[in-house]
């Protein structure tokens, strides 16, 4: 196609033109127009039935008890009630589900930049420097990865509770941080950055700390920004660990939170689908706005680390 | 070893540089600094990894009790027990083996199929497509607990929505879904295969848009047709993509835990108890950690072997190398999905 000068140009403008009448509908096929809104229809269809219980959650959130256990099932809540919100958000219950909620933002919030504080000061000598024993720190931290964590569920309990972290947030911030994917995934995107900047800024006099703080970071920012989201989403959902090492009612996260509100409150949905939806808006919130991240975070780690 | 990191040197560095060659031998030396950087990270990872893991072994090989004073050695009494019919822990150890298998079973098909019958429809330009990414993959980033919570009330055998459709298509409309198998089974699954299957898809949908155009542009001059494309052209080329997909969704099911806890509470009797749960509950509420430490051990063994047996399934016959550079690569976002179920 690039030898010669006027057949290319012929070439490149056949190539083109079936994509572009794809693209605007009227000089388009029948064959390929009902098939493109086909796959309009069917797809609509399956992501409105997909995300119809998500949905439903919300409406029965602002239920009140009866409607929300009576059939036919209403998709809209008639009388529209906060009800639910103002008993599980009040002060003075077992079920403090506001104090959750702050509980689970700043155990998150914490957990997530120890996460990636830690790996990132791990992963760039990891890429750059040659050292003694780096082959021995890199394999061991990848061979954890292929340790499935319940073998930790148990000495763990114990080392916390020797650390006298037992029912404290610590506990949910601190034993999950050494995050092998963490450095494992900053060192992949370390060692795609140019060197070239790092060495100038090293023959200016910068020394290694230097380098990492204003070189290597400030360019390193969508790694992250996507590892610290991976990290927060993380551990904001974490069920197990907190469910157990947790037991004060004030202590709770979310989610270990809304186990003991769903044992206290069996059959008021009304009830537990707002602490539900309470929980879930500030992931759907964080999804909403850093799609982008959290998404191609997932897909490139499935290829390339 | 020099100490290379604090700022009298740098200065020397400068005014050596003016003197003439650059020294880079100098530069590059590295002296205690990839320690320092490594020393935060280092000390989580032996404190809560490495060390848990050889302190669980220990605990494993002691009658250890959270709440007595003594904690006598046993050997390897704990492993023994799991494999002696009639002991205190073998029935309840291997029934929920056995429900994190069935669990397994059923949901990692689904879980590598119906995820990519998604992809294939997604994978064409077409307006609007990131939206419909997005609303598939948006259950993922809630957490278990809001997810089961969610399915509880939708289960419900009287009030709930799903028997109530159910009974309008003239289905069943009392199954008691979060009683009794194997309907608990079918409730188990089907949530879970909502709740993850976005990740999957997301990974299969990036997959596909690296296959080349031009593989499908010969395959449709050879006169393939789309079944054809598929299975020589999609499928080999998804190759690594499914091995990883095979290999995460396997160790996620087998690590299933919340949906258990939250929908089923393990009933009916505790027939719908994983392992994880039966291991959580021996060494936490009953406080019996040996014997749970032990659980946690052949447990892990089972899913090592397991791993290994999918690697050996989607080993690269013709180019044996690849393989090898990718596992570690594709074992990397596991922790994306442990305990996802």
């Amino acid at each position: 196609m690039s030898a010669s000068t006027t057949p290319s140009l012929e070439d490149r403008s056949a190539t083109t033109e079936p994509v572009r009448a794809e693209r605007t509908p009227t000089g388009e096929p029948t064959g390929l127009k009902v098939r493109r809104w086909v796959r309009y229809v069917v797809l609509t269809v399956l992501a409105v039935l997909f995300i119809s219980p998500l949905i439903f959650m919300v409406v029965t959130s602002f239920k009140t008890r009866a409607d929300s256990a009576s059939l036919p099932p209403s998709w809209w809540p008639s009388p529209f009630s906060t009800d639910a919100f103002a008993t599980v958000l009040g002060a003075g219950t077992d079920t403090p589900v506001l104090r959750w909620f702050a509980n689970s933002m700043i155990a998150a919030a914490l957990h997530a930049t120890l996460v990636v504080t830690t790996a990132a000061l791990a992963a760039y000598p990891l890429a750059r420097m040659e050292f003694r024993g780096k082959k021995i720190v890199f394999g061991a931290i990848v061979a954890t990865l292929f340790v499935p964590p319940v073998i930790l569920i148990i000495p763990n309990y114990l080392i916390v509770g020797q650390l006298f972290w037992l029912d404290t947030l610590i506990a949910i911030i601190v034993p999950t941080a050494a995050s092998a994917f963490g450095v494992f995934f900053l060192r992949q995107f370390f060692l795609g950055l140019p060197l070239e900047l790092e060495e100038a800024a090293r023959l200016d006099g910068a020394n290694r700390f230097q380098v990492f703080w204003k070189v290597v970071l400030p360019l390193s920012r969508p790694a992250l920004v996507t590892l610290a989201m991976l990290a927060f989403l993380t551990n904001y959902n974490d069920f197990l660990w907190p469910v157990y090492v947790l037991f004060s009612p004030e202590n709770q996260t979310l989610p270990a939170g809304l186990s003991t509100l769903q044992s206290a409150n069996a059959v008021r949905y009304d009830l537990l689908m707002a602490g539900a939806v309470v929980a879930s808006v500030p992931v759907l919130a964080l999804y909403v706005g850093a799609q982008r991240f959290i998404i191609e975070g997932v897909s490139r780690s499935g290829l390339k680390g | 070893m020099a100490s290379t990191v604090t700022a009298p040197r740098s200065e020397t560095v400068s005014d050596d540089r003016r003197g003439g060659a650059p020294r880079r031998r100098d530069i590059n030396s590295v002296g205690i600094a990839p320690w320092l950087f490594l020393a935060p990270y280092l000390v989580l990872f032996l404190a809560f990894v490495v060390g848990p893991i050889v302190y669980g072994l220990y605990i494993s090989l002691h009658r250890y009790d959270f709440t007595l004073p003594n904690k006598p050695f046993v050997g390897l009494e704990n492993y023994t027990d799991l494999f002696t019919p009639g002991s205190i822990t073998f029935s309840a150890f291997w029934q929920s083996m056995r429900a994190t298998g069935i669990f397994t079973v059923f949901s990692v098909p689904l879980l590598l199929v119906v995820p990519l019958m998604i992809a294939l429809v997604m994978n064409r330009k077409f307006p609007g497509r990131n939206l419909f990414r997005a609303v598939f993959f948006a259950p993922y980033v809630l957490g278990v607990a809001v997810v089961a919570i969610l399915w509880r009330y939708l289960l419900d055998s009287n009030i709930g929505l799903v028997n109530y459709y159910l009974g309008l298509l003239g289905l069943p409309d009392n199954t008691a879904w979060t009683t009794s198998t194997p309907a608990a089974w079918f409730a188990l699954v089907g949530v879970t295969v909502w709740w993850t299957l976005g990740f999957n898809a997301v990974i299969y949908l990036a997959g596909l848009q690296d296959i080349p155009r031009e593989l499908y542009e010969a395959a449709e001059m050879d006169g393939a047709n789309r079944w054809q494309q598929f299975r020589h052209v999609t499928l080999p080329g998804l190759k690594p993509v499914l091995s990883f997909v095979t290999m995460t969704t396997i160790i996620a099911s087998a690590n299933m835990f919340g949906q258990s806890y939250l929908i089923t509470k393990g009933a009916p009797g505790t027939e719908t108890r994983t392992a994880i749960y039966q291991i959580a509950e021996t060494g936490l509420r009953n406080y019996q950690m040996g014997s749970a430490a032990a659980m946690s051990y052949v447990l892990t063994l089972f899913l090592i072997l397991l791993s290994l047996l999918v690697f050996w399934l989607f080993r690269d016959r013709e180019t044996p190398k690849r393989q090898k550079a990718g596992a570690p690569v594709q074992a990397a976002p596991l922790m994306l999905r442990q305990g996802k179920g």
